[in-house]
């Protein structure tokens, strides 16, 4: 018997935890955690006998059930993949495969048989707002820019995401590089930007490549370049690296970047859209705005409108990480509440731990607690709780995560990010993250928390860029939702996540230990003594408080107490 | 001609004025550190902020780089702005707590407590030398290296700078050393430095003036220190 396949390379399917996938199509067999071992079993069953391997299935942890086809995961399922669904479908290095799906279908659209203005309004229709985070409407961004005096304008695609646990872009960029190619050959054409500028961080090697394979791909096509299909429209892009800036991702610090300054923020006005890149008009859009817009013209900004919340609209891709089990990228629409995301699609918190928190907005954002979990996804609501969408990073805390130890990660990122041109972002992250410390570290005041309070309000109101102005939300969150934690870290000395080390110690609690000998293994410093079936016993002295013991115990016989010492002063 | 209401004062405003300009001209101060006439704004001491709008949607700005609009309140002294200027000066205080600039600042708007620890970092990165460098004397021999806690100015690569002339300019302008550059003078002098048995310029100025080849030109570290005063 003779088959024929196509087996190629595809873009992210998003499902992080379960990768590497392996899907069949036209089939839709879902393979999920496949080893190389696996492979030849793939091919002499599946491949040539079309039989589906059961334990090669996606099986739900709490229920058992294998689910042969990939949409019916409820990691899946539940989703609204408008952008993502690409993905997959496509081979990123090769511009046929896109065409194969009607790729491109937006910008012959957009050149022949509409005027800008009538993209422009399309745009506005859809509703469409900007994806970087600060959720701007695009539609009057780009009429802006377009009613500005100068030639020539400027398109620019912001690709510097940098949020620690974010990574949306760059699977859009990896896997689907041409639909970013077509919104903004689209959005050139509706400002009447004649040159484009793809900014991508250098620590994107692949998204580096890729994008670069997917424009020199879209000159050989005509795509790109003078006189595109004919219209007399001519669009040049070209890819700028980023030396790894998070401030980079600033709209201003990004065009200083590009005209080989120091990367800094500038004030604002004059806004890009009148004066930006080399003084000219400039448009500047985030990866997933771009990516979009080709699905906006060819279906219509009304249905595009027909996705979301009153305010937001459309869909959004958000990488959900940290303590869920289904980490990945999901992409949702817009007023999907916290609850379905995190434990509907993210399968709820690893162990069946209890969720404590989740930051949204990276860096720039804030922490929501249980209470909010089925408030809706929209740019005013996540406003209101006192964090924003930012690009799109979840990050998922369950109670084994101290929240001000949270602050104090988000703070030191910062104080090292921060351009340090303004003196209350340089200094003001820098002081709370020195007050933070001290109260991780038991040196706290109760004065403290007034004045990382006062700080923290300083830095968003005194700061010039976004980075600025949101920087003391981490703080302010924290404090706004977890401040009974703080006061226990203050005024106990007491860590009740057991996460920040001068304030705990680990003891073995001697009933339930069964003598096992697995803590003493783990231990690297040799401080747990015992035998065999014996209750052991850890020596405080050497401790140096990793926590490994306490990972590896299995009876749950070592709890981490208020340390001594502290207790003592 | 922009019509803009500062503390309840209207003006029209010459079109690319600054808030600041604006403000000069009715006679209303604002306190000002990185800014400094004949060098372009710049906006990072953030001291010049006011509040433009009105409430609840109004904001702060630094009002060196903002420009005049047409129908903007401004207001330079509302309990928002003299809330933030203080800690900002507590701020300023904390990484430079010598500069007698800085401590007359804290004196004038009464910050009268410093909550955080004291460092002594003789630099509160105002950039007036970058730009006094490059703008006055074309020189263009200094600018920022690395960014947020690893911010400081100096020659490119660490490098004695062929650009540089030695005019001193940078020193000139500098707010924080320049209480300190002046010799022994016990009466201007309010860190006590000079006094001390190291020399001064030591620390710092191995970056600057020695750096540029001219050691022990600026003088304090060959002047002898002076003992109680005059």
């Amino acid at each position: 018997m003779e088959t024929s396949g196509l087996i190629r390379v595809s873009g992210c399917h998003g499902f992080c935890a379960n990768g590497p996938l392996v899907v069949f199509v036209p089939q839709r067999f879902c393979y999920v955690k496949v080893k190389p071992s696996d492979v030849r079993e793939i091919i002499e069953e599946t491949v040539v006998k079309n039989n589906v391997i059961d334990r090669l299935l996606y099986r739900d942890p709490k229920t058992g059930q294998r689910f042969q086809v990939e949409n019916q995961i409820p990691f899946y399922k539940r989703q609204l993949r408008l952008i993502m669904d690409y993905n997959k479908r496509i081979d990123p290095c090769e511009i046929r495969s896109y065409l194969a799906i009607d790729g491109y279908e937006a910008v012959i659209k957009a050149l022949t048989r509409m005027s800008p203005e009538d993209v422009i309004l399309e745009a506005k229709n859809a509703g469409l707002r900007g994806r970087g985070g600060a959720g701007f409407p695009t539609g009057f961004k780009w009429e802006f820019c377009r009613k500005a005096k100068g030639s020539p304008k400027y398109v620019i695609c912001n690709a510097d995401e940098g949020d620690p646990g974010a990574y949306m872009d760059r699977s859009v960029l990896e896997s689907n590089p041409h639909s970013i190619l077509e919104g903004m050959i689209i959005g050139a054409y509706a400002i009447g930007a004649s040159v484009g500028y793809v900014y991508v961080r250098n620590e994107y090697p692949l998204a580096v490549k890729h994008i670069r394979r997917a424009i020199e791909q879209a000159y050989e096509t005509g795509f790109l370049g003078k006189n595109i299909l004919g219209t007399g429209f001519d669009f040049d892009v070209r890819v700028e690296r980023g030396a790894g800036a998070f401030v980079c991702g600033e709209e201003t610090a990004l065009i200083r970047s590009i005209e080989g300054e120091r990367g800094e923020p500038q004030q604002r006005p004059p806004f890009p859209a009148t004066k930006g890149l080399f003084g000219k008009p400039t448009n500047i859009n985030n990866v997933e705005t771009w990516a979009s817009v080709p699905l906006i013209i060819t279906r219509g900004g009304s249905w595009y409108s027909h996705f979301g919340t009153r305010s937001s609209k459309g869909t959004k891709i958000f990488s959900l990480v940290g303590k869920v089990r289904n980490t990945g990228l999901v992409e949702v629409a817009m007023g999907t509440t916290f609850r379905e995301i995190i434990f509907d699609i993210g399968g709820g918190i690893i162990d069946d731990r209890p969720f404590k928190a989740v930051q949204t907005g990276g860096p720039s954002g804030g922490c929501i607690p249980p209470e909010h979990l089925d408030s809706p996804i929209d740019y005013e609501s996540l406003s209101k709780l006192g964090t924003i969408m930012g690009s799109g990073g979840m990050i998922v805390m369950d109670d084994r995560t101290c929240m001000v130890d949270v602050a104090r990660y988000f703070m030191n990122f910062l104080r090292g990010e921060s351009c340090g041109k303004c003196l209350s972002c340089r200094e003001g992250t820098q002081r709370l993250w020195e007050v933070l410390n001290d109260i991780c570290e038991g040196r706290g005041k109760p004065e403290d928390l007034d004045l990382i309070e006062e700080l923290a309000h300083c830095v968003k109101d005194a700061s010039l860029c976004g980075l600025g102005q949101t920087a003391g939300n981490p703080v302010l969150s924290t404090l706004r939702y977890f401040r009974a934690e703080y006061e226990e870290h203050i005024r106990e000395k007491k860590c009740r996540a057991g996460v920040c080390r001068p304030l705990i110690e680990y003891q073995v609690v001697s009933d339930k230990c069964v003598g096992c000998l697995l803590c003493k293994k783990a231990c690297p410093q040799d401080a747990i003594s015992g035998e065999l079936k014996k209750t052991h016993l850890i020596d405080n002295e050497r401790c140096i408080k990793c926590g490994l013991c306490f990972a590896a115990c299995k009876s749950g016989a070592i709890e981490h107490v208020r340390a001594r010492e502290i207790c003592h002063t | 001609m922009p019509h803009v209401t500062i503390d309840g004062l209207d003006l029209d405003a010459e079109r690319g004025w600054t808030l600041l300009d604006a403000a000069k001209h009715l006679g209303i101060e604002i306190p000002t550190l990185c800014a400094m006439d004949g060098l372009t704004p710049w906006g990072g001491c953030r001291l010049c902020v006011v509040e433009v709008g009105t409430a609840p949607r109004s904001r702060l700005v630094s009002s060196c780089t903002y420009p005049v609009e047409e129908g903007l309140k401004v207001r330079t002294n509302s309990s928002w702005v003299i809330r933030t200027r203080k800690m900002l000066i507590e701020l300023m205080l904390g990484s430079c707590s010598g500069s007698k600039e800085l401590q007359d600042l804290a004196a004038k708007f009464r910050v009268e407590k410093m909550r955080y620890k004291a460092r002594h970092d003789d630099c509160i990165l105002c950039g007036r030398c970058v730009r006094m460098c490059a703008e006055q004397m074309m020189g263009a021999a200094i600018g920022f290296i690395g960014r947020g806690q690893d911010l400081k100015i100096n020659t490119p690569f660490l490098k004695p700078s062929e650009s540089c002339r030695r005019c001193g300019g940078c020193m000139e302008v500098c707010p924080v050393c320049s209480g300190r550059c002046q010799g022994p003078d016990a009466e201007n002098d309010v860190c006590g430095r000079c006094a001390s048995m190291t020399p001064t310029c030591s620390g710092v100025f191995d970056d600057y003036m020695c750096y540029m080849g001219s050691t022990g030109s600026c003088g304090t570290c060959v002047t002898k220190p002076v003992s109680g005063g005059k």
